[in-house]
Protein backbone atom coordinates (compact mmCIF):
# COMPACT_ATOMS: atom_id res chain seq x y z
CA UNK A 1 0.00 0.00 0.00
CA UNK A 2 1.54 3.63 -0.77
CA UNK A 3 1.41 6.10 1.71
CA UNK A 4 -1.19 8.34 -0.45
CA UNK A 5 -3.37 5.05 -0.32
CA UNK A 6 -2.97 5.16 3.70
CA UNK A 7 -3.85 8.66 4.09
CA UNK A 8 -6.92 8.19 1.52
CA UNK A 9 -8.01 5.36 3.62
CA UNK A 10 -7.72 7.34 6.83
CA UNK A 11 -9.27 9.71 5.42
CA UNK A 12 -12.48 7.97 4.49
CA UNK A 13 -12.72 6.37 7.67
CA UNK A 14 -12.60 10.04 9.28
CA UNK A 15 -15.62 10.65 6.97
CA UNK A 16 -17.44 7.73 7.40
CA UNK A 17 -17.59 7.06 10.96
CA UNK A 18 -19.70 10.03 12.14
CA UNK A 19 -21.50 9.16 8.97
CA UNK A 20 -22.53 5.73 9.85
CA UNK A 21 -23.36 7.06 14.19
CA UNK A 22 -25.82 9.77 12.60
CA UNK A 23 -27.64 7.66 10.17
CA UNK A 24 -27.93 5.24 12.94
CA UNK A 25 -28.83 7.81 15.61
CA UNK A 26 -31.70 9.29 12.57
CA UNK A 27 -32.83 5.66 12.16
CA UNK A 28 -33.24 5.47 15.57
CA UNK A 29 -35.52 8.26 16.10
CA UNK A 30 -37.54 7.60 12.79
CA UNK A 31 -37.69 3.62 12.86
CA UNK A 32 -36.52 2.47 16.74
CA UNK A 33 -33.50 0.83 17.62
CA UNK A 34 -32.54 -2.59 17.22
CA UNK A 35 -34.72 -4.28 19.83
CA UNK A 36 -38.17 -3.69 18.76
CA UNK A 37 -39.05 -2.51 22.23
CA UNK A 38 -36.88 0.40 21.46
CA UNK A 39 -39.82 2.50 19.65
CA UNK A 40 -39.16 5.04 17.15
CA UNK A 41 -38.50 8.48 19.63
CA UNK A 42 -40.77 10.60 16.38
CA UNK A 43 -43.76 8.31 17.21
CA UNK A 44 -44.08 10.73 20.95
CA UNK A 45 -41.56 13.08 20.41
CA UNK A 46 -43.03 14.42 16.68
CA UNK A 47 -41.50 13.94 13.30
CA UNK A 48 -39.47 17.04 13.70
CA UNK A 49 -38.46 16.32 17.33
CA UNK A 50 -39.95 19.42 18.74
CA UNK A 51 -42.49 17.42 20.87
CA UNK A 52 -46.57 17.36 20.91
CA UNK A 53 -47.71 20.31 23.24
CA UNK A 54 -51.07 18.37 23.59
CA UNK A 55 -49.62 15.56 24.82
CA UNK A 56 -46.68 16.91 26.82
CA UNK A 57 -44.57 15.28 25.40
CA UNK A 58 -41.34 17.23 25.18
CA UNK A 59 -38.94 18.63 22.63
CA UNK A 60 -35.95 16.59 21.91
CA UNK A 61 -34.69 18.61 19.00
CA UNK A 62 -31.39 20.83 19.92
CA UNK A 63 -31.49 19.61 23.67
CA UNK A 64 -27.77 18.73 24.53
CA UNK A 65 -26.58 15.02 24.01
CA UNK A 66 -25.00 14.70 27.38
CA UNK A 67 -28.28 16.23 29.00
CA UNK A 68 -30.28 13.47 26.91
CA UNK A 69 -28.37 10.42 27.46
CA UNK A 70 -27.93 10.81 31.35
CA UNK A 71 -32.06 11.22 30.78
CA UNK A 72 -31.72 8.06 28.94
CA UNK A 73 -29.36 6.02 31.20
CA UNK A 74 -31.58 7.42 34.29
CA UNK A 75 -34.49 5.80 32.99
CA UNK A 76 -32.32 2.50 32.24
CA UNK A 77 -31.51 2.31 35.91
CA UNK A 78 -34.86 3.65 37.25
CA UNK A 79 -33.38 6.84 38.58
CA UNK A 80 -35.67 8.65 36.57
CA UNK A 81 -39.30 7.26 36.09
CA UNK A 82 -41.61 7.08 33.52
CA UNK A 83 -43.55 4.22 32.29
CA UNK A 84 -43.38 4.21 28.45
CA UNK A 85 -39.71 5.70 28.73
CA UNK A 86 -38.26 2.92 31.19
CA UNK A 87 -38.69 -0.09 29.44
CA UNK A 88 -37.91 1.95 25.98
CA UNK A 89 -34.61 2.72 27.32
CA UNK A 90 -33.96 -0.31 28.66
CA UNK A 91 -34.20 -1.62 25.27
CA UNK A 92 -31.20 0.74 23.75
CA UNK A 93 -27.82 -0.36 23.80
CA UNK A 94 -25.46 2.13 24.84
CA UNK A 95 -23.96 2.74 21.37
CA UNK A 96 -27.73 3.64 20.29
CA UNK A 97 -27.82 5.72 23.05
CA UNK A 98 -24.56 7.90 21.62
CA UNK A 99 -26.00 7.20 18.63
CA UNK A 100 -29.20 9.15 19.05
CA UNK A 101 -28.69 11.50 21.05
CA UNK A 102 -26.08 12.71 18.91
CA UNK A 103 -28.62 13.12 16.38
CA UNK A 104 -31.52 14.71 18.43
CA UNK A 105 -28.69 17.42 19.66
CA UNK A 106 -27.98 18.30 15.70
CA UNK A 107 -31.85 18.43 14.75
CA UNK A 108 -33.16 22.28 14.44
CA UNK A 109 -34.87 23.67 17.05
CA UNK A 110 -36.27 27.15 17.48
CA UNK A 111 -33.93 29.64 18.97
CA UNK A 112 -34.82 31.04 22.54
CA UNK A 113 -36.00 34.16 22.84
CA UNK A 114 -33.20 36.95 23.46
CA UNK A 115 -34.75 38.69 26.49
CA UNK A 116 -32.13 40.36 29.04
CA UNK A 117 -31.92 40.69 32.47
CA UNK A 118 -31.70 44.12 32.34
CA UNK A 119 -35.23 45.30 32.52
CA UNK A 120 -37.13 45.35 35.79
CA UNK A 121 -39.46 42.95 35.67
CA UNK A 122 -43.12 43.76 34.40
CA UNK A 123 -45.07 41.13 36.23
CA UNK A 124 -44.99 38.57 39.14
CA UNK A 125 -43.81 35.78 36.30
CA UNK A 126 -41.56 37.40 34.58
CA UNK A 127 -39.87 38.47 37.99
CA UNK A 128 -39.74 34.84 39.00
CA UNK A 129 -38.21 33.76 35.36
CA UNK A 130 -35.63 36.60 35.17
CA UNK A 131 -34.81 37.36 38.81
CA UNK A 132 -36.10 34.58 41.37
CA UNK A 133 -38.02 35.41 45.18
CA UNK A 134 -35.11 34.69 47.40
CA UNK A 135 -37.19 35.35 51.14
CA UNK A 136 -37.75 31.76 49.59
CA UNK A 137 -34.45 30.90 48.23
CA UNK A 138 -35.55 30.97 44.43
CA UNK A 139 -33.15 32.12 41.79
CA UNK A 140 -34.22 32.92 38.55
CA UNK A 141 -35.05 30.70 36.32
CA UNK A 142 -32.56 32.41 33.55
CA UNK A 143 -29.70 32.08 36.17
CA UNK A 144 -28.76 28.34 35.76
CA UNK A 145 -30.94 27.55 32.28
CA UNK A 146 -29.87 30.46 30.53
CA UNK A 147 -31.21 33.94 29.13
CA UNK A 148 -34.91 33.23 27.40
CA UNK A 149 -34.45 29.47 28.52
CA UNK A 150 -32.20 28.82 26.37
CA UNK A 151 -30.39 26.10 28.30
CA UNK A 152 -26.88 25.83 29.53
CA UNK A 153 -24.33 23.45 29.23
CA UNK A 154 -25.35 19.67 29.55
CA UNK A 155 -26.78 19.93 32.93
CA UNK A 156 -29.25 22.82 32.43
CA UNK A 157 -31.56 21.52 29.35
CA UNK A 158 -33.91 24.20 27.79
CA UNK A 159 -36.82 25.37 28.76
CA UNK A 160 -38.07 27.12 25.96
CA UNK A 161 -40.40 25.72 23.45
CA UNK A 162 -41.00 22.75 25.95
CA UNK A 163 -44.58 22.07 26.01
CA UNK A 164 -46.11 23.51 29.09
CA UNK A 165 -47.85 20.73 30.09
CA UNK A 166 -44.19 18.80 29.87
CA UNK A 167 -42.71 21.87 32.46
CA UNK A 168 -45.87 21.52 34.72
CA UNK A 169 -45.21 16.92 34.78
CA UNK A 170 -41.65 17.59 35.32
CA UNK A 171 -42.05 20.26 38.32
CA UNK A 172 -44.47 18.77 40.00
CA UNK A 173 -42.50 15.42 39.88
CA UNK A 174 -39.84 17.31 41.55
CA UNK A 175 -42.59 18.89 44.00
CA UNK A 176 -44.18 15.55 45.24
CA UNK A 177 -40.44 13.44 44.89
CA UNK A 178 -40.86 11.17 41.67
CA UNK A 179 -38.69 13.08 39.69
CA UNK A 180 -35.31 13.33 41.58
CA UNK A 181 -32.37 13.03 39.07
CA UNK A 182 -31.12 16.49 38.97
CA UNK A 183 -27.23 17.18 39.43
CA UNK A 184 -26.59 18.06 43.31
CA UNK A 185 -30.18 18.06 44.41
CA UNK A 186 -30.40 21.95 42.82
CA UNK A 187 -33.90 21.90 41.06
CA UNK A 188 -35.86 19.84 43.76
CA UNK A 189 -35.46 23.06 46.37
CA UNK A 190 -36.54 25.70 44.17
CA UNK A 191 -39.35 23.21 42.87
CA UNK A 192 -40.85 22.50 46.00
CA UNK A 193 -40.46 26.30 47.25
CA UNK A 194 -42.88 27.31 44.57
CA UNK A 195 -46.70 27.13 44.33
CA UNK A 196 -49.33 25.52 41.80
CA UNK A 197 -50.20 28.77 40.22
CA UNK A 198 -46.78 29.65 39.95
CA UNK A 199 -45.69 26.46 38.11
CA UNK A 200 -48.12 26.93 35.85
CA UNK A 201 -47.31 30.54 35.00
CA UNK A 202 -43.86 29.50 34.43
CA UNK A 203 -44.65 26.69 32.56
CA UNK A 204 -46.84 28.94 30.35
CA UNK A 205 -44.11 31.44 29.99
CA UNK A 206 -41.43 29.20 28.98
CA UNK A 207 -43.79 27.29 26.35
CA UNK A 208 -45.11 30.36 25.20
CA UNK A 209 -41.40 31.80 24.10
CA UNK A 210 -42.08 34.17 26.46
CA UNK A 211 -43.64 37.91 25.91
CA UNK A 212 -42.14 40.29 23.46
CA UNK A 213 -38.99 42.23 24.59
CA UNK A 214 -41.00 46.12 24.58
CA UNK B 1 3.14 63.89 76.44
CA UNK B 2 7.02 63.86 75.44
CA UNK B 3 8.08 62.47 71.85
CA UNK B 4 9.32 58.99 73.49
CA UNK B 5 6.24 58.09 75.06
CA UNK B 6 4.42 59.37 71.56
CA UNK B 7 6.34 56.95 69.88
CA UNK B 8 5.93 54.24 72.24
CA UNK B 9 2.34 54.65 72.17
CA UNK B 10 2.39 54.52 68.37
CA UNK B 11 4.38 51.33 68.27
CA UNK B 12 2.37 49.86 70.32
CA UNK B 13 -1.07 50.76 68.57
CA UNK B 14 0.50 49.53 65.49
CA UNK B 15 1.63 46.26 66.64
CA UNK B 16 -1.98 45.73 67.88
CA UNK B 17 -3.54 47.27 64.67
CA UNK B 18 -1.16 44.85 62.35
CA UNK B 19 -1.83 41.53 64.78
CA UNK B 20 -5.87 42.42 64.03
CA UNK B 21 -5.62 43.47 60.39
CA UNK B 22 -4.27 39.67 59.02
CA UNK B 23 -8.50 38.57 59.53
CA UNK B 24 -9.78 42.00 59.04
CA UNK B 25 -11.66 43.14 56.05
CA UNK B 26 -9.97 45.79 53.70
CA UNK B 27 -13.01 48.42 53.90
CA UNK B 28 -12.18 49.34 57.46
CA UNK B 29 -15.96 48.46 58.28
CA UNK B 30 -17.60 46.31 60.32
CA UNK B 31 -19.85 43.50 59.18
CA UNK B 32 -22.48 42.52 61.96
CA UNK B 33 -22.11 39.28 62.86
CA UNK B 34 -24.62 36.66 61.06
CA UNK B 35 -26.51 35.97 64.30
CA UNK B 36 -28.01 39.43 63.73
CA UNK B 37 -31.45 39.08 61.60
CA UNK B 38 -31.55 41.51 59.04
CA UNK B 39 -34.51 43.24 59.07
CA UNK B 40 -34.06 45.99 56.60
CA UNK B 41 -36.24 45.65 53.42
CA UNK B 42 -35.34 47.40 50.45
CA UNK B 43 -38.33 49.08 48.24
CA UNK B 44 -39.82 47.39 46.12
CA UNK B 45 -39.63 47.84 42.17
CA UNK B 46 -43.44 49.05 42.02
CA UNK B 47 -42.47 51.93 44.55
CA UNK B 48 -39.92 53.16 41.62
CA UNK B 49 -41.25 56.96 40.28
CA UNK B 50 -41.85 57.03 36.78
CA UNK B 51 -39.88 60.18 36.47
CA UNK B 52 -36.05 61.43 35.69
CA UNK B 53 -34.95 59.46 38.99
CA UNK B 54 -36.74 56.71 38.41
CA UNK B 55 -34.93 56.17 35.18
CA UNK B 56 -31.94 56.59 36.78
CA UNK B 57 -32.19 53.89 38.94
CA UNK B 58 -33.52 51.36 36.34
CA UNK B 59 -30.00 52.37 34.05
CA UNK B 60 -28.13 51.34 36.91
CA UNK B 61 -30.29 48.43 37.78
CA UNK B 62 -29.44 47.73 33.92
CA UNK B 63 -25.66 48.09 34.43
CA UNK B 64 -25.44 45.93 37.43
CA UNK B 65 -27.25 42.62 35.98
CA UNK B 66 -25.96 43.47 32.60
CA UNK B 67 -22.55 45.28 33.04
CA UNK B 68 -20.06 43.66 30.47
CA UNK B 69 -22.14 44.29 27.58
CA UNK B 70 -23.45 47.91 28.84
CA UNK B 71 -20.36 49.01 30.11
CA UNK B 72 -17.83 47.07 27.53
CA UNK B 73 -14.95 49.97 27.81
CA UNK B 74 -15.24 49.18 31.36
CA UNK B 75 -15.61 45.76 31.68
CA UNK B 76 -12.21 43.38 31.23
CA UNK B 77 -13.05 39.83 32.43
CA UNK B 78 -16.67 37.85 32.09
CA UNK B 79 -18.22 39.54 35.78
CA UNK B 80 -20.69 41.65 36.12
CA UNK B 81 -22.01 43.25 39.46
CA UNK B 82 -24.76 40.50 40.31
CA UNK B 83 -22.38 37.85 40.55
CA UNK B 84 -21.14 39.01 43.77
CA UNK B 85 -23.94 40.70 44.93
CA UNK B 86 -27.01 38.27 44.61
CA UNK B 87 -30.60 39.30 43.61
CA UNK B 88 -29.29 42.33 41.94
CA UNK B 89 -27.58 43.84 45.53
CA UNK B 90 -30.65 43.45 47.41
CA UNK B 91 -29.79 40.04 49.20
CA UNK B 92 -29.25 40.11 52.80
CA UNK B 93 -25.31 38.84 53.43
CA UNK B 94 -24.49 38.93 49.68
CA UNK B 95 -22.83 42.29 50.13
CA UNK B 96 -26.33 44.28 49.33
CA UNK B 97 -25.89 47.56 47.91
CA UNK B 98 -28.45 49.14 50.83
CA UNK B 99 -25.52 48.29 53.46
CA UNK B 100 -22.70 49.35 51.45
CA UNK B 101 -24.35 53.05 50.06
CA UNK B 102 -24.82 54.43 53.76
CA UNK B 103 -21.46 53.42 55.55
CA UNK B 104 -19.37 56.28 52.68
CA UNK B 105 -17.73 57.88 52.60
CA UNK B 106 -15.31 55.47 54.45
CA UNK B 107 -11.37 55.26 55.42
CA UNK B 108 -10.34 52.29 53.07
CA UNK B 109 -6.74 50.46 53.96
CA UNK B 110 -6.82 49.57 50.63
CA UNK B 111 -5.61 52.80 49.06
CA UNK B 112 -4.93 54.76 52.44
CA UNK B 113 -7.78 57.50 51.84
CA UNK B 114 -10.94 58.62 52.82
CA UNK B 115 -13.26 56.88 49.61
CA UNK B 116 -16.44 57.99 48.46
CA UNK B 117 -19.16 55.58 47.47
CA UNK B 118 -18.14 56.26 43.52
CA UNK B 119 -14.13 55.66 44.64
CA UNK B 120 -15.69 52.60 45.93
CA UNK B 121 -17.44 51.56 42.77
CA UNK B 122 -14.76 52.56 40.68
CA UNK B 123 -12.48 49.84 42.73
CA UNK B 124 -14.93 47.06 41.89
CA UNK B 125 -15.02 48.10 38.28
CA UNK B 126 -10.55 47.69 38.79
CA UNK B 127 -10.31 44.64 40.44
CA UNK B 128 -13.26 42.57 40.97
CA UNK B 129 -14.13 43.19 37.10
CA UNK B 130 -10.85 43.76 35.90
CA UNK B 131 -11.24 46.40 34.12
CA UNK B 132 -11.16 50.43 33.68
CA UNK B 133 -12.60 52.71 36.26
CA UNK B 134 -15.62 54.76 34.62
CA UNK B 135 -14.41 58.68 35.80
CA UNK B 136 -16.65 59.61 39.12
CA UNK B 137 -19.09 61.85 37.17
CA UNK B 138 -19.52 58.78 34.62
CA UNK B 139 -23.30 58.54 33.41
CA UNK B 140 -22.09 54.73 34.72
CA UNK B 141 -20.83 55.39 38.30
CA UNK B 142 -24.06 58.04 38.33
CA UNK B 143 -26.15 55.51 37.55
CA UNK B 144 -25.30 52.76 39.99
CA UNK B 145 -24.95 55.37 42.81
CA UNK B 146 -28.12 56.46 42.34
CA UNK B 147 -29.52 52.57 42.18
CA UNK B 148 -27.82 52.30 45.08
CA UNK B 149 -29.14 55.36 46.76
CA UNK B 150 -32.79 54.00 46.38
CA UNK B 151 -32.32 50.70 47.66
CA UNK B 152 -31.10 52.17 50.75
CA UNK B 153 -33.82 54.11 50.78
CA UNK B 154 -34.91 54.88 54.55
CA UNK B 155 -31.83 53.19 55.78
CA UNK B 156 -29.48 55.00 58.57
CA UNK B 157 -27.14 57.02 57.55
CA UNK B 158 -23.16 55.49 59.33
CA UNK B 159 -25.25 52.36 60.87
CA UNK B 160 -23.77 48.97 59.94
CA UNK B 161 -27.37 47.51 59.68
CA UNK B 162 -27.28 43.31 60.23
CA UNK B 163 -27.40 41.51 56.61
CA UNK B 164 -24.12 44.40 55.22
CA UNK B 165 -21.45 42.98 53.72
CA UNK B 166 -20.65 38.99 53.65
CA UNK B 167 -20.57 37.70 57.60
CA UNK B 168 -17.43 36.54 58.83
CA UNK B 169 -16.60 32.81 58.80
CA UNK B 170 -13.79 32.18 61.47
CA UNK B 171 -11.23 30.35 59.78
CA UNK B 172 -11.44 26.35 61.49
CA UNK B 173 -8.82 25.90 64.08
CA UNK B 174 -6.99 23.79 61.56
CA UNK B 175 -6.96 26.11 59.39
CA UNK B 176 -7.73 25.00 55.48
CA UNK B 177 -7.06 21.90 52.77
CA UNK B 178 -6.73 22.85 49.01
CA UNK B 179 -7.06 18.88 48.39
CA UNK B 180 -10.34 18.50 50.36
CA UNK B 181 -11.31 21.43 48.64
CA UNK B 182 -10.77 20.39 45.35
CA UNK B 183 -12.81 17.70 46.37
CA UNK B 184 -15.50 19.91 47.40
CA UNK B 185 -15.28 21.70 44.03
CA UNK B 186 -15.87 18.96 42.48
CA UNK B 187 -19.01 17.95 44.08
CA UNK B 188 -20.83 20.71 44.64
CA UNK B 189 -19.24 23.56 42.10
CA UNK B 190 -18.10 22.29 39.06
CA UNK B 191 -21.74 21.05 37.64
CA UNK B 192 -22.15 25.15 37.00
CA UNK B 193 -18.91 26.76 37.12
CA UNK B 194 -16.68 23.73 35.13
CA UNK B 195 -14.42 21.63 35.77
CA UNK B 196 -11.34 24.01 35.07
CA UNK B 197 -13.28 27.37 36.90
CA UNK B 198 -14.25 28.16 33.14
CA UNK B 199 -17.89 29.21 34.04
CA UNK B 200 -20.22 28.07 31.37
CA UNK B 201 -21.52 30.81 28.59
CA UNK B 202 -24.37 31.02 25.99
CA UNK B 203 -22.97 32.47 22.54
CA UNK B 204 -20.67 35.23 24.11
CA UNK B 205 -21.89 36.16 27.36
CA UNK B 206 -21.06 33.89 30.90
CA UNK B 207 -24.50 32.45 32.85
CA UNK B 208 -22.34 31.21 35.37
CA UNK B 209 -19.03 33.56 36.13
CA UNK B 210 -15.57 31.91 35.62
CA UNK B 211 -13.54 31.57 39.11
CA UNK B 212 -10.60 31.57 37.90
CA UNK B 213 -8.16 32.46 34.23
CA UNK B 214 -8.15 35.30 32.59
CA UNK B 215 -12.01 35.88 32.66
CA UNK B 216 -12.15 36.05 36.38
CA UNK B 217 -11.95 38.61 39.25
CA UNK B 218 -7.99 39.93 39.59
CA UNK B 219 -5.14 39.58 42.06
CA UNK B 220 -6.39 43.05 43.85
CA UNK B 221 -10.11 42.02 44.44
CA UNK B 222 -11.38 41.44 47.42
CA UNK B 223 -12.85 38.25 46.30
CA UNK B 224 -9.40 36.81 46.42
CA UNK B 225 -8.74 36.56 50.10
CA UNK B 226 -9.44 33.14 50.83
CA UNK B 227 -11.61 34.64 53.97
CA UNK B 228 -13.65 36.67 51.71
CA UNK B 229 -14.56 34.17 49.10
CA UNK B 230 -14.73 31.55 52.53
CA UNK B 231 -17.83 34.20 53.43
CA UNK B 232 -19.39 34.61 50.30
CA UNK B 233 -19.52 30.84 49.60
CA UNK B 234 -21.01 30.27 52.86
CA UNK B 235 -23.41 32.49 52.74
CA UNK B 236 -24.68 32.32 49.19
CA UNK B 237 -23.44 29.24 47.19
CA UNK B 238 -24.71 26.65 45.96
CA UNK B 239 -26.75 29.16 44.26
CA UNK B 240 -30.40 28.73 46.09
CA UNK B 241 -29.04 26.37 48.83
CA UNK B 242 -26.86 29.03 51.48
CA UNK B 243 -25.80 27.44 54.24
CA UNK B 244 -25.79 23.72 53.42
CA UNK B 245 -21.65 23.58 53.24
CA UNK B 246 -20.05 23.60 56.73
CA UNK B 247 -17.15 26.23 57.79
CA UNK B 248 -14.97 23.84 56.81
CA UNK B 249 -15.94 23.12 53.16
CA UNK B 250 -16.50 27.02 52.85
CA UNK B 251 -12.62 28.06 53.84
CA UNK B 252 -11.22 24.77 51.71
CA UNK B 253 -13.27 25.11 48.59
CA UNK B 254 -12.25 28.86 48.38
CA UNK B 255 -8.52 28.20 49.11
CA UNK B 256 -8.89 25.79 46.24
CA UNK B 257 -10.46 28.12 44.09
CA UNK B 258 -8.01 31.08 45.14
CA UNK B 259 -5.06 28.91 44.62
CA UNK B 260 -5.94 29.21 41.11
CA UNK B 261 -3.92 32.09 38.61
CA UNK B 262 -6.18 35.26 37.61
CA UNK B 263 -5.58 38.38 36.00
CA UNK B 264 -2.36 39.78 37.66
CA UNK B 265 -3.05 42.63 40.31
CA UNK B 266 -3.16 45.62 38.52
CA UNK B 267 -0.86 47.55 41.29
CA UNK B 268 1.75 45.31 40.30
CA UNK B 269 4.97 46.97 41.89
CA UNK B 270 7.37 47.63 39.39
CA UNK B 271 7.35 44.10 37.69
CA UNK B 272 7.65 42.38 40.78
CA UNK B 273 5.01 39.68 42.77
CA UNK B 274 6.97 39.94 45.61
CA UNK B 275 7.20 43.72 46.13
CA UNK B 276 3.22 43.59 45.17
CA UNK B 277 3.00 40.91 47.97
CA UNK B 278 4.61 42.99 50.62
CA UNK B 279 2.82 45.98 49.69
CA UNK B 280 -1.13 45.03 49.22
CA UNK B 281 -1.42 41.69 50.21
CA UNK B 282 1.19 40.72 53.00
CA UNK B 283 -1.29 42.16 55.57
CA UNK B 284 -4.72 41.42 53.58
CA UNK B 285 -6.15 38.75 55.04
CA UNK B 286 -5.91 35.32 54.15
CA UNK B 287 -4.53 34.95 50.35
CA UNK B 288 -1.86 32.82 48.56
CA UNK B 289 -0.45 36.18 46.10
CA UNK B 290 3.14 35.72 46.25
CA UNK B 291 3.40 31.90 48.26
CA UNK B 292 4.94 29.11 46.71
CA UNK B 293 2.47 26.29 46.33
CA UNK B 294 4.09 22.69 45.31
CA UNK B 295 6.83 24.53 43.77
CA UNK B 296 5.38 27.15 41.90
CA UNK B 297 4.91 31.15 42.48
CA UNK B 298 1.08 32.00 43.30
CA UNK B 299 0.26 35.48 41.50
CA UNK B 300 1.80 35.48 38.24
CA UNK B 301 -0.88 36.09 36.52
CA UNK B 302 -2.79 35.20 33.58
CA UNK B 303 -1.42 37.38 30.67
CA UNK B 304 -3.38 38.22 28.06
Amino acid sequence: MSPLDRVLISSLLLFALPAVHADQGQKIFTQGGANPAAMACQGCHGPDGLGMAAAGFPRLAGLPAGYLSKQLRDFRDGTREHPIMQPLAKALSDEEITAVTASLAAMPAPAAPDNRRQQMAASPVQQLALYGDWSRQIPGCVQCHGPGGSGVGEHFPPLAHQPAAYLVAQLDAWRDGSRHNDPNQLMVGVAKAMTDAEVRAIADYFAAGQEVKP
Amino acid sequence: MNAWVFSALAFTLGTADAAQVAMEDQSQLKVPPASQTPFFVPPAQSELPDNAFGRMVRDGYALFVDTRRLAPDYVGNGMKCSNCHLDQGRLAHSAPLWGAYPMYPAYRKKNDKVNTFAERIQGCFQFSMNGKAPAADSPEITALSVYSYWLASKAQVGVEPPGRGYPDVAQPAGGYDIARGEQVYAAQCAVCHGDKGQGQKVGDDYVMPPLWGKDSYNWGAGMHRINTAASFIKYNMPLGKPGSLSDQQAWDVAAFVNRHERPQDPRLVEGSVEKTRLKFHANDGVNLYGQTLDGVLIGQGTGH
